[in-house]
């Protein structure tokens, strides 16, 4: 393999890894400073303990969020060098908000929260919390404006001179029409993943440990399983919407994600196709007719372009060369997105009927308590794969291929020994990671009000008995 | 002033504070087994950087964003020219981060030792390679006509490039443990003052060579006042760590850090990837530069947004302020709430 190839596949592994965690992030800890707020308002302990219990879940899984993104931003430079310097004067912009606005927020103000309990009157300490959803919310936001702009290249200029794409406009950049629909979608779908893992871990209690903290497991299996289908809505709503701008400036990922051959007008949704490797031709194909109009166009009869169209098109404007994704990745990788994340939806349902009313949940729903939260976040990883790769060969849409972005100087020692250097590593902090946390799900709730470990009491302070003090610091597992 | 100048200026700004700031959290690291004789100690040293060490890392994310967004070919040639030394510091930034995150999430000790080493290592190794790293854009590395590094791995390890690496990181062992002074109480820091005398000695020494040497490659009347200024301001702290007064040692290493990070950079200024093969393919700011437009952008919003983060980083520090003591294993109750 080449560098190209090396550093395309570096960068897919880093990013799908790094997005293991972002959803798990962004929405874990929202929904923990929602338990902490409820704690807040109602001084039910039963939240106290949940605040505590998840919490302590976010902070094992940000660790990871933190470590990966930092291999993120560092690839740029490494492995894609040309990249950079085509796109930095737009692309540097939006990143460099993200540290400036969010990272440092969320950084600093999870230390506060961790350590804050015995230091910081609880409102405070409450608005911590607090800061770090908007922390998360922010960095999200810029980094798919970053994202969206290689989609959908607005507000800038091409300097022919010095190679490289300029900015012209910023607002155009952060309001652009594909990041106002990928951010909603974007942190829907991680919704869906933050409350099925709430309802599993909660399955796995109830089930596993009848009469243990079963009042409070019960809400959590509830919340949660809400969650899910409500993210599930919104992650319809906006992926409708997503399609719709998709067809308009990437029309080539729209027809590659319904393996659409020749323009159709009606055209008609495909449920299963089979077509050549090559993705120049289909062999056979189960079709919905005049859907595929609806979902690109928003009409049930309007013409839908076809790959082949399209590829001639494009050879007129850019010349020679092939302008294809890889069809058959587009197609599966957009069935099953849909498809894996929506199983999450009815199973979500399912729990929510089966718990009616104070029903206690049936042993058997222990088959749910994993297969739930990975259902959504298989989805997440096969909406990116089929978003990146249905972009190539364009790195920058209609301005960078692929190709040329990556680093010139850099041979492919160097990218193979940081794949394989990362993989390894990455392999390994996972087995860590999912051990601890199985170990921390396990344990269960911590103490009660009144017993050690309740943050409640009052602070002994830094010479106070020292056994009862560390016990009674809550999150005190931290260091 | 030229916009070019002052991005210049910010991101030199944007690396003393990272120096600064990881800097003595890294010397806790390095120090973490060599001042911990115990669990108990150990687990005190680590909680002085809990709240903040993450905070203090986002000071090289973000000087890293601020470079790609001002000056991105200064990005592209760094970091794809220092590819492999970077590649390291990341793999041991990721082993750190995890080891002191993950250290107290379990309650047997061989997992916290292993924590522990994880947490030295990984805080060895990057201020080590920072160090090498600095030294070689000071000194410059071969560069072609395109900006790009043509040099091999070898080239960034020359006496001068391995001077500076270990100048870093005696440089940020007295620093950290002169931080260990300020935040800990009784036996601990008694030995981390006596730890920072020691490591303080070494690292002035060795940032006193360093220095010179870097003048002797280059540099002007300005960048030779400043580097002296930090000589000077090391052992103002060092004296001051003598006497016991810890706020002002730190305040000594802290800025002996931030003005030899300055005349490093006032050293190379205009450049900022200076060749050694061909004066004419030195990478400078003009050269480097995003457009007039994206930095002025980016300069109003580091106006508003730097304060605001030094702000509420400050207020941290000042909340975590209380020295931490070293509490006695605390006996843990089997089953829940580990
Ligand atoms: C739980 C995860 C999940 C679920 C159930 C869905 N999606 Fe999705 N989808 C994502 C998670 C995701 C994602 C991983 O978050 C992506 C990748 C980039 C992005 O914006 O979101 C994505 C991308 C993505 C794109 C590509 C946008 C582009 O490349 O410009 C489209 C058109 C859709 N989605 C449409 C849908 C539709 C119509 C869904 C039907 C219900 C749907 N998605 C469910
Ligand atoms: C976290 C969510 C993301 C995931 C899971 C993801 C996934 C991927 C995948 C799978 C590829 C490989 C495609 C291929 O080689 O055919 C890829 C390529 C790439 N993506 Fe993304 N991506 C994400 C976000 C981003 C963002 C936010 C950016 C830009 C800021 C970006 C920029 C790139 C670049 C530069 C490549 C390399 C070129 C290529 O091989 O396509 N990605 N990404
Ligand atoms: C390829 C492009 C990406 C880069 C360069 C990148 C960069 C980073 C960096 C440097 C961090 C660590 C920040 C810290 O130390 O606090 C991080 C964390 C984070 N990133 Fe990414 N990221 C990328 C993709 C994404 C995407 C697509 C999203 C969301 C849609 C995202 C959301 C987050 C969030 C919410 C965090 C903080 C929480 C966590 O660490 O899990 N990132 N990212």
């Amino acid at each position: 393999m080449d560098t190209l190839d090396l550093a395309r596949w570096q960068f897919a592994i880093t990013t799908v890894y790094h997005f293991f965690f972002v959803p798990v992030t962004i929405s874990l800890v929202a929904i923990t400073a929602g338990l902490q707020t409820a704690w807040y308002r109602t001084g039910k302990d039963k939240y106290l303990r949940l605040t505590k219990f998840y919490g302590k879940l976010f902070l094992i899984n940000i660790a990871m969020g933190v470590v990966t993104g930092l291999v993120q931003e560092f690839q740029f430079g490494m492995n894609w060098s040309d990249y950079s310097r085509f796109v930095g004067d737009v692309f540097g912009a939006p990143l460099a908000l993200e540290g400036l606005l969010a990272f440092f927020v969320e950084s600093t103000f999870i230390g506060l929260w961790i350590f804050g309990w015995d230091r910081l009157p609880k409102k405070v300490h409450l608005a911590c919390i607090w800061m770090v959803v908007l922390g998360t919310q922010l960095s999200a936001y810029f980094i798919l404006a970053a994202n969206s702009w290689m989609q959908n290249p607005v507000g800038f200029r091409y300097n022919a001179e010095r190679g490289r794409a300029e900015l012209t406009d910023i607002w155009a950049v952060l309001t652009n029409k594909v990041v106002l629909v990928t951010f909603p979608h974007t942190i829907f779908a991680a919704f869906m993943v933050g409350g099925a893992f709430v309802a599993g871990v909660a399955i796995w209690h109830l089930v596993r440990r009848p009469g243990v903290d079963t009042g409070a497991f019960r809400t959590a299996l509830r919340l949660g399983a809400v969650i899910v289908v409500v993210a599930g809505a919104g992650v319809a709503l906006s992926g409708d919407q997503q399609g719709k701008v998709m067809t308009e400036v990437q029309p080539m990922k729209m027809a590659a994600a319904e393996a659409l051959y020749e323009s159709e007008k009606p055209a008609s949704f495909s449920v299963f196709t089979i077509g050549t490797l090559d993705g120049s031709r289909e062999i056979f194909s189960v079709k919905v007719p005049y859907l595929l109009s609806f979902l690109a166009t928003g009409h049930f009869d309007s013409e839908v372009q076809g790959i082949n169209n399209l590829q001639q098109a494009y050879e007129k404007l850019y010349g020679p060369g092939s302008y294809n994704p890889n069809v058959p990745l587009t197609y599966w990788t957009f069935r099953l997105m849909i498809g894996v994340g929506m199983a999450a939806v009815g199973l979500a349902v399912l729990l929510l009927w089966l718990t009616r009313r104070g029903r206690e949940p049936h042993r058997l729903l222990i088959w749910l308590a994993l297969p739930l939260p990975l259902l959504p976040l298989v989805a997440n990883v096969f909406g990116w794969v089929f978003t990146e790769t249905g972009r190539q060969p364009w790195l920058v849409f209609g301005l960078l291929p692929t190709s040329a972005g990556v680093s010139p100087g850099t041979t492919s020692g160097e990218v193979l020994t940081s794949l394989l250097g990362f993989t390894l590593l990455y392999g390994v902090l996972a087995v860590v990671e999912v051990k601890l946390m199985f170990k921390s799900i396990r344990a269960g709730l911590p103490g009660a009000a009144g017993t050690p470990g309740d943050p409640t009491r009052p602070d002994s302070g830094d010479d106070g008995s020292a056994e009862a003090e560390a016990d009674a610091k809550p999150l005190s597992f931290a260091y | 002033m030229e916009l070019t100048t002052v991005w210049f200026v910010l991101i030199a700004f944007l690396w003393i504070g990272y120096f600064v700031l990881e800097g003595f959290d890294f010397g806790v690291g390095i120090l973490l087994r060599v001042l911990g004789r115990d669990e108990p100690e150990r687990r005190a040293l680590v909680t002085t950087i809990g709240p903040v060490w993450d905070g203090n890392e986002v000071w090289l994310i973000v000087a890293a964003g601020a470079t790609f967004a001002a000056f991105p070919e200064w990005y592209a040639t760094l970091f794809s020219g220092f590819y492999l030394p970077l590649f390291a510091i990341l793999v041991a930034l990721i082993v750190r981060g995890v080891a002191l995150e993950y250290r107290g999430k379990r309650d047997d000790l061989p997992w916290r030792s292993r924590m522990d080493t994880m947490i030295a290592v990984g805080s060895l190794l990057p201020a080590l390679l920072w160090g090498i790293t600095f030294a070689n854009l000071l000194r410059g590395v071969p560069l072609d006509a395109s900006y790009e590094y043509v040099g091999s791995l070898g080239d960034l390890l020359s006496p001068f490039a391995l001077l500076g690496g270990l100048t870093f990181t005696a440089v940020f062992v007295a620093h950290g443990a002169i931080f260990l002074a300020l935040r800990t109480t009784d036996e601990l820091r008694d030995r981390a003052n006596r730890m920072a005398g020691l490591s303080g000695l070494v690292a002035a020494i060795l940032a006193g060579g360093f220095l010179a040497w870097a003048q002797q490659i280059r540099g002007d009347r300005w960048s030779l006042l400043i580097a002296g200024l930090a000589v000077l301001s090391l052992l103002g702290g060092l004296v001051a760590n003598r006497f016991r007064r810890e706020g002002w040692a730190f305040a000594g290493t802290a800025l002996a850090i931030a003005l030899a990070v300055t005349s490093l950079f006032v050293a190379m200024f205009p450049a900022v990837m200076p060749s050694t093969l061909d004066p004419e393919s030195t990478l400078t700011t003009v050269a480097a530069a995003s457009t007039p437009y994206t930095l002025k952008i980016l300069t109003v919003i580091a106006a508003i947004f730097t304060p605001l983060v030094m702000l509420y980083q400050g207020w941290t520090y000042w909340v975590f302020r209380k020295r931490v003591m070293v509490e006695p294993p605390v006996a843990v109750p089997s089953g829940a709430g580990s």
